[in-house]
């Protein structure tokens, strides 16, 4: 239980139904959303999820198709087909699958319903990453030392690298979450990994068009959490710290971030805000951005709700979900910026089904027993139940677990019984390295960056 | 001597990368298998000669199934 939040009063009737293209624990978590303002839920769930929760807790579910995702969360056309069946005014994507897909919001729009996130053009300026680095540094946001736009050729890459300087990163135009990234240590490696770049460029997003930035050695990632009401009221929500990565994907989040000085914060909330307003954005979104020391750059937005968004809840006590459907239903926002406070402090560990003594390996399997945590300050967002088959087909997200408190001690202390707690027999998960991570003297002294993990540094 | 090359994970069977007859060496690849949106190679153990692929792209296999014989 968050502290009860103020939902801006409605100023047109809310929307009277929403279906949920998603899965697991985010589809509970909007499901919840809609059932505390009074709307009807619609799940839409694979032959795989049959008996999964999310299913029976929304208030109708429509069945779309075989365990494969593009022949289910993924299909454009029967998840339509599914929303004209069930009769929704909206459609909410969640985060993954098709939330940052342009096409997807565009679709729901031309087919009549409302989206429940930023407008689609949005969602194609911020999903092509070079446009995305020219808006952002013409708001006058840092931007990390690069290529103007997308590089060509092996020479002209040659050409930014040696301006920039080595190490570089070689990424993906249409990329994001750390896929098809290539690191070059020096030249004399450029031209293999610009040809494995570009082909796995190719085979991710049927791209291969490439840009180059300078690589940064240990950087904090640190985000700022952004609301527009397309009304013309664009506020942000603090800042959230996710160094503690591995394969570039979050494990455990927290809000505020340790060590952060005050006029670094300030300078990172106005540049999001800046940022955000510059491009028009409506609805939540997150503005990404790597800190070295004094200094920041941004790193790309995600046009969606974030999985980590619970702990922005805890610490300003305003429910990111709910706000979401008031603002597609068309409602005005009456978050005064100087109302929203961060208090406390907050921390999200991710529950995973992925082996942390085998490299973090997928560890599919039968849930064959379930205990979860509770008490004083514990939040769970879990979408698994025991009994249910944890498949091949997905991402290997199972739970968070969510450890709040008056300051970060306490929330760590929190988190450490919550995490012992925690059962999830069947399956491995990398709940064991998360216990080490937070008991780790670099982690409690907020000294962490997200090169950390895969440097072995919580390898006990 | 034959050897069974077995699949160290639970995952779809994504790509096929050798074909009966290829020589290989110890850590190459046979077949990537696709598991939780991860893709993840299933290499040879040893050095050999691929006596046979016994998956199918698209088809599940289960840890510890085989899916390629080496001679």
């Amino acid at each position: 239980m968050w502290p009860p939040s103020r939902r801006p009063a409605p100023t047109d009737p809310l929307l009277s139904s929403v279906l949920v293209a998603n899965r697991g624990e985010i589809a509970r978590r909007i499901i919840r959303a809609c059932r505390a303002l009074g709307i009807r839920s619609v799940a839409i769930y694979s032959e795989a999820d049959r008996d999964w929760p999310f299913v029976t807790d929304a208030d109708e579910a429509v069945a779309i198709g075989p365990p494969p995702a593009r022949e289910s969360y993924l299909n454009i056309d029967r998840i339509l087909d599914a929303a004209r069946q069930a009769r929704v005014e909206a459609i909410h994507p969640g985060y993954g699958f098709l939330s940052e897909n342009w096409r997807f919001a565009k679709a729901c729009q031309d087919a009549g319903f409302r989206f429940v996130g930023p407008p689609w053009r949005v969602i194609q300026q911020m999903g092509d990453k070079v446009h995305a680095r020219q808006l952002m540094a013409a708001a006058g946001v840092p931007v990390v030392p690069g290529s103007d736009g997308a590089v060509d050729t092996i020479d002209q890459a040659r050409d930014v690298a040696s301006r920039i300087g080595y190490p570089i990163m070689l990424k993906a135009a249409a990329g994001g979450g750390g896929i098809g990234m290539v690191q070059v240590a020096a030249e004399s490696a450029l031209d293999a990994a610009f040809a494995a770049a570009q082909r796995r460029a190719r085979a991710a997003f049927g791209s291969d068009a490439l840009f180059v930035e300078r690589f940064l050695e240990a950087p904090r990632h640190v985000e700022v959490q952004v609301l527009g009401d397309g009304h013309g009221r664009l506020v942000h929500l603090h800042e959230r710290e996710c160094s503690i990565q591995r394969r570039h994907q979050k494990l455990i989040e927290e809000s505020p971030a340790p060590n952060l000085p005050a006029d670094l914060k300030s300078r990172l909330t106005t540049s999001a805000v800046a940022g955000a307003k510059a491009v028009g954005y409506e609805n939540a979104g997150t503005v990404e951005f790597i800190v070295i020391g004094s200094d920041f750059y941004f790193l790309e937005m995600n046009t969606r709700l974030q999985v980590e968004h619970p702990v922005t809840e805890e610490v300003t006590g305003r429910d990111i979900v709910q706000a979401q459907i008031a603002i597609a239903s068309g409602d005005a926002l009456h978050w005064q910026q100087d109302d929203i406070r961060q208090g406390g402090w907050s921390i999200e560990c991710r529950v995973y089904a992925e082996d942390p003594a085998k490299r973090f390996l997928p560890s599919p399997g039968r849930l064959a027993r379930l205990v979860l945590p509770t008490g004083l300050g514990i939040r769970l967002e879990c979408g698994v139940a025991e009994g249910v088959e944890v498949s091949v087909h997905y991402d290997p997200l199972l739970a968070k677990l969510v450890a709040s408190g008056s300051t970060r001690d306490e929330a760590i202390a929190r988190m450490a019984g919550a995490l012992d707690a925690s059962v999830f027999d069947g399956v491995k998960t990398v709940i064991p390295f998360e216990r080490r991570v937070i008991e780790s003297a670099a982690f409690r002294a907020g000294r962490v960056h997200t090169q950390m993990v895969e440097e072995g540094a919580f390898n006990g | 001597m034959a050897e069974e090359v077995k699949a160290h994970i639970t995952g779809v069977v994504f790509q096929i990368t050798a074909k009966a007859g290829d020589s290989v060496a110890a850590g190459d690849p046979v077949i990537v298998l696709e598991s939780m949106k991860m893709e993840i190679p299933v290499e040879a153990s040893r050095a050999g000669v691929v006596r046979e692929i016994v998956v199918a792209e698209g088809q599940t296999v289960q840890e510890g199934d085989t899916v390629a014989v080496l001679d």
